[in-house]
């Protein structure tokens, strides 16, 4: 059983006696990883030797020298020891096969509702894909609906991928929206109704906010039904972050300037393909960007001037920039972050181009993402009283060879196996041998 | 149009594997776009009655020509030769627009007075990757409808329809392909929405006004088939056959039979309307042209090498092969190559029962493995990708060195798109198709710092002036932006 020392409310509320498809039972135990080469995640570079300390499913402590271990030690061996990976932005948990309906739970295209839908109870811990992840290290994704029929998206969250029966960290942390080409297409047909709609839905939210009994979701004229009114009147008030997307430093610029209407917006700007050429007016609004590292092709109009450099430019102009993980990889490859990260490394051996050193690029695969969601305090890092994700690493986490040997959440110790390596064992030797491979398990 | 469709990544080729997962309903969308002329076979296009000897097998050929070559040495330099060589601090002398040596040192060279000199130390060379399946120029970027080229899949049949006629020379894709992927040759496939999508091309990626002009000289077509869940979806939706596996079978073998029939009355010398389905087919069933068949699951590959067997054709190459190690004995058998991604997954059922270790194992089992892109993203890291399964391989114990997986990029996909004589290694006499790499080409950390085309330097990290822009993007933002 997770420990009842728990500080409450942080943490999920998660069924911690679940009994997990190996078999096993969840335990959170405290640990004390030692000897390792320790990574914070907040930017700060590794520290040799160090040591974390893991209580009640808490980072009680993480840096150099001794300190009191608590509960069983570990001995990383001069192992790189970090956070958990933080996927940025996802859709992890909403997807088994993209392509078979009944299991794809990204989007809403015939449903009434728009910013009301929480993706929250769509969410399937037992999915494979939070196996596969987790297995790549990732603990935490801040995971976003996309939009369906109507100009929001719905309210994402923050989970974790730990084995067992529920992900939701924080629900309803986020509203999301999508301006540029697909936002135009969901408001009519422009960006000019794109922003149009925009104003008229808050500012109808608004009307609901003042006196919801007397908000009238129903009648002809109404734009919003009440549920989505009541979401929204949380973001315009700014108790709820609002993630925007959108890639053309038009729209980019268009998109902070919405403050100046409705000030208290808390935005995160998702996509941001061309921010690099709007930097410093990102930076001057101290709004954060999740972006995918490496776009560099003009998929659209909206990314004539992307560049795998955007992170790096950014991050040089003072923009908190996170990766997120986007498009056909969103549910299946968040993993993918590593390598990401390990590539925007790379640039900065690239004459002309904008990289990150390896301690900023990691951050932009831990604290930053958390930072970017508003939930910089409860993961993201190894910093006293940050959730016990830890993953202990076969190499640089960032190189293509290495892998998680070790992953806790929570500071609970999880299971590394996956679908994908049964099949693999049993299919080591692909001809069958005295029975058929069907019994073989 | 789903918020996942809207790529962030981007990449048109992106959105054409995604016509096989969620955003089915952007492909349907397309495809209806260009419905209304189903009713046009083939046959109808015929004009001329004529006998074997007097089609012109080559009516669209390459006017590739190399660039001016200087002699260049790379010296202190490790060596990946792409077929599993390996020379640690050792030189390569590139002249003439070939390889000339790939030696432990200078000895015996003779180098000009005059050649450029590179210090290799700390870096890498190897050959030019070769990217067997890829879209760019038939769904190039931007990846607007009207740019969406790649597929005729208006008949679930049409081998008529060469790839190489809706090549947009100017996708700004060959040219990230050439800088981060150091790909210096590719094969621009069909899509895989019908059973016969047409005729591949296989390019050198060096920008030129034409088509004719990317187009890599003597290199055989291939025909682009495809397997399983896209082709019956694709025309199951809209009632009519193959909406089942067994349909997209008995659709291939009446197609089959037709095209022997035909083939047949060609060989016996007997007049006959010219046909451009048959002819492909034709192309195919005398080992012309060569098959390149999208196929995910391990029963429809079997199956498929039995279809090749009735009719009498052989399969080059399965592409995407997400169960080759469930059969990868098989292939090996049928000397049939499988090209995969290292990781790949999830997006259909038919890609449900990935491993990472899929590259290995083939290999393992001594059959012929390549790693493939399908992306316009990830042609750009197509070494990355291999070096993650070669991790995966490693972990389950199988011994593979960082040389001999260099095949899976080079010699094994231009022995499957039947160049290896002429590219693929680093052979003297072969094309100086080579790529210097400024950190073990394995390592995530690692970039081409020059690539050369039959020995033409046409992209070096340090001058901004060989690196490639395409009509597309001059004048616009980022215009020559390393990118």
């Amino acid at each position: 059983m997770m420990r009842a020392k728990l500080l409450g409310g942080l943490l999920r509320g998660v069924a911690v006696a679940a009994v997990l498809c190996s078999g096993t039972v969840a335990q959170a135990q405290d640990v004390t990883i030692t000897n390792a080469r320790l990574v914070i995640g907040d930017g700060s570079a590794p520290i040799e030797g160090g040591t974390v300390v893991v209580r009640g499913g808490k980072v009680i402590s993480a840096g150099a020298g001794n300190v009191a271990a608590q509960g069983t030690v570990v001995d990383a061996g001069g192992a790189w020891v970090t956070p958990g990976i933080v996927a940025g932005f996802s859709r992890i948990g909403l997807v088994e096969v993209d392509a078979v309906a009944g299991t794809n739970d990204r989007s809403a295209e015939r449903s009434p509702f728009s910013a009301a839908i929480d993706i929250a109870p769509a969410l399937n811990p037992l999915s494979s894909p939070v196996a596969v992840n987790r297995a790549h290290g990732v603990t935490r994704a801040v995971v976003a609906p996309a939009v369906g029929s109507g100009l929001f998206g719905g309210l994402g969250a923050l989970v974790d991928l730990g084995a067992d029966r529920s992900m939701v960290t924080r629900p309803r942390l986020f509203q999301y929206v999508e301006f540029g080409e697909s936002g135009s297409q969901n408001a009519g047909g422009s960006r000019a109704a794109t922003f149009l709609t925009f104003r008229a839905l808050l500012a109808e939210a608004r009307d609901y906010a003042r006196n919801p009994a007397a908000y009238d979701g129903r009648s002809k004229d109404s734009l919003l039904l009440r549920a989505d009114a009541e979401a929204l009147a949380r973001v315009i008030d700014g108790r709820e972050r609002l993630f925007v997307r959108a890639d053309r430093a038009a729209d980019i610029l268009s998109v902070l300037n919405l403050r100046s209407e409705f000030p208290r917006l808390t935005l995160t700007l998702v996509g941001a393909t061309e921010g690099w050429t709007v930097a410093r007016e990102i930076a001057a609004a101290g709004v954060p960007v999740v972006t995918s590292a490496l776009t560099d092709l003009p998929g659209s109009f909206d990314q004539l001037a992307s560049s795998q450099s955007n992170v790096g430019r950014l991050r040089a102009a003072g923009v908190d920039v996170a990766v997120g993980v986007f498009d056909d990889d969103d549910a299946h490859k968040i993993g993918y972050t590593t390598q990401y990260a390990g590539n925007l490394v790379a640039l900065t051996r690239l004459p002309g181009a904008a990289g990150l050193s390896w301690d900023q690029a990691f951050a932009a695969i831990s604290s930053v993402p958390a930072r970017a969601a508003g939930v910089e305090d409860l993961v993201g890092s190894l910093r006293p009283g940050r959730v016990g994700d830890v993953v202990i690493w076969s190499g640089d986490p960032l190189e293509l060879s290495s892998v998680p040997t070790a992953v806790w959440i929570d500071g609970i110790k999880q299971p590394l196996s996956t679908r994908q390596d049964r099949l693999r064992d049993r299919y080591a030797v692909p001809q069958e041998s005295a029975l058929p491979k069907a019994y073989q398990h | 149009m789903t918020s996942t469709s809207q790529a962030l990544s981007g990449g048109p080729a992106r959105r054409q594997r995604a016509s096989a997962t969620a955003v089915a309903a952007v492909a349907a969308l397309s495809l209806s776009a260009c419905a209304g002329s189903t009713a046009n076979k083939p046959a109808s296009a015929s004009t001329a009655a004529s006998r074997p000897a007097a089609v012109n097998k080559d009516p669209y050929p390459s006017t590739y020509k190399p660039y001016g070559a200087a002699p260049t040495l790379v010296r202190g330099v490790t060596i990946f030769d792409g077929e599993g060589g390996r020379i640690d601090n050792g030189v390569v002398y590139l002249s003439e627009g070939v390889v000339k040596a790939v030696a432990p040192d200078e000895a015996g060279l003779n180098v000009p007075a005059d050649a450029v000199v590179i210090d290799g130390a700390g870096k890498w060379v190897t050959p030019g990757v070769i990217d067997i399946h890829s879209h760019l120029g038939d769904y190039p970027s931007p990846g607007v409808q009207a740019h969406s080229d790649g597929n005729e899949a208006t008949d679930p049949t049409t081998p008529e329809v060469w790839a190489e006629h809706s090549v947009w020379p100017q996708d700004p894709g060959f040219s990230r392909a050439l800088a981060n992927g150091g790909v210096t040759a590719l094969q621009v496939l069909p899509g895989s929405a019908n059973l016969m999508g047409g005729r591949s091309v296989t390019l050198k990626n060096v920008y030129a006004r034409t088509m004719q002009g990317m187009k890599f000289p003597g290199a055989p077509y291939g025909l682009k088939m495809a397997c399983g869940e896209n082709p019956k979806r694709v025309y199951g939706s809209k009632g009519r056959m193959p909406s089942t596996r067994m349909g997209n079978l008995a659709v291939n073998r009446q197609t089959w039979a037709d095209a022997a029939a035909y083939k047949r009355r060609l060989d016996a010398g007997e007049k006959v309307e010219r046909n451009l389905a048959n002819e492909t087919l034709s192309g195919v069933l005398a080992g012309d042209i060569l098959i390149h068949n999208h196929c995910y699951r391990a029963d429809e590959m079997a199956i498929v090498l039995d279809m090749a067997k009735e009719f009498g054709y052989k399969v080059s190459t399965f592409h995407h092969a997400v169960e080759a190690y469930k059969i990868a004995d098989l292939l090996k058998d049928n000397g049939t190559c499988a090209a995969m991604w290292a990781d790949w997954w999830g997006f259909k059922m038919e890609a449900y029962d990935a491993v990472k270790e899929n590259v290995p194992l083939v290999e393992r089992a001594g059959a012929c493995a390549i790693v493939h892109s399908d992306d316009a993203n990830q042609i750009q890291r197509l070494n990355q990708e291999a070096s993650k399964a070669l991790a995966a391989g490693r972990r389950m114990g199988i011994a593979i060195t960082d040389e001999s997986a260099w095949r899976w990029l080079s010699y094994n996909p231009a022995k499957a798109l039947g160049i290896a004589d002429r590219t693929g290694s680093l052979k003297p006499g072969k094309m100086a198709d080579v790529v210097l790499w400024n950190a073990n080409p394995f390592s995530v950390y690692a970039r081409p710092e020059k690539v050369w085309v039959d020995g033409a330097l046409l992209y070096d990290a340090l001058d901004a002036k060989r690196r490639p822009v395409s009509d597309f993007e001059l004048g616009q933002p980022g215009e020559g932006d390393v990118k």
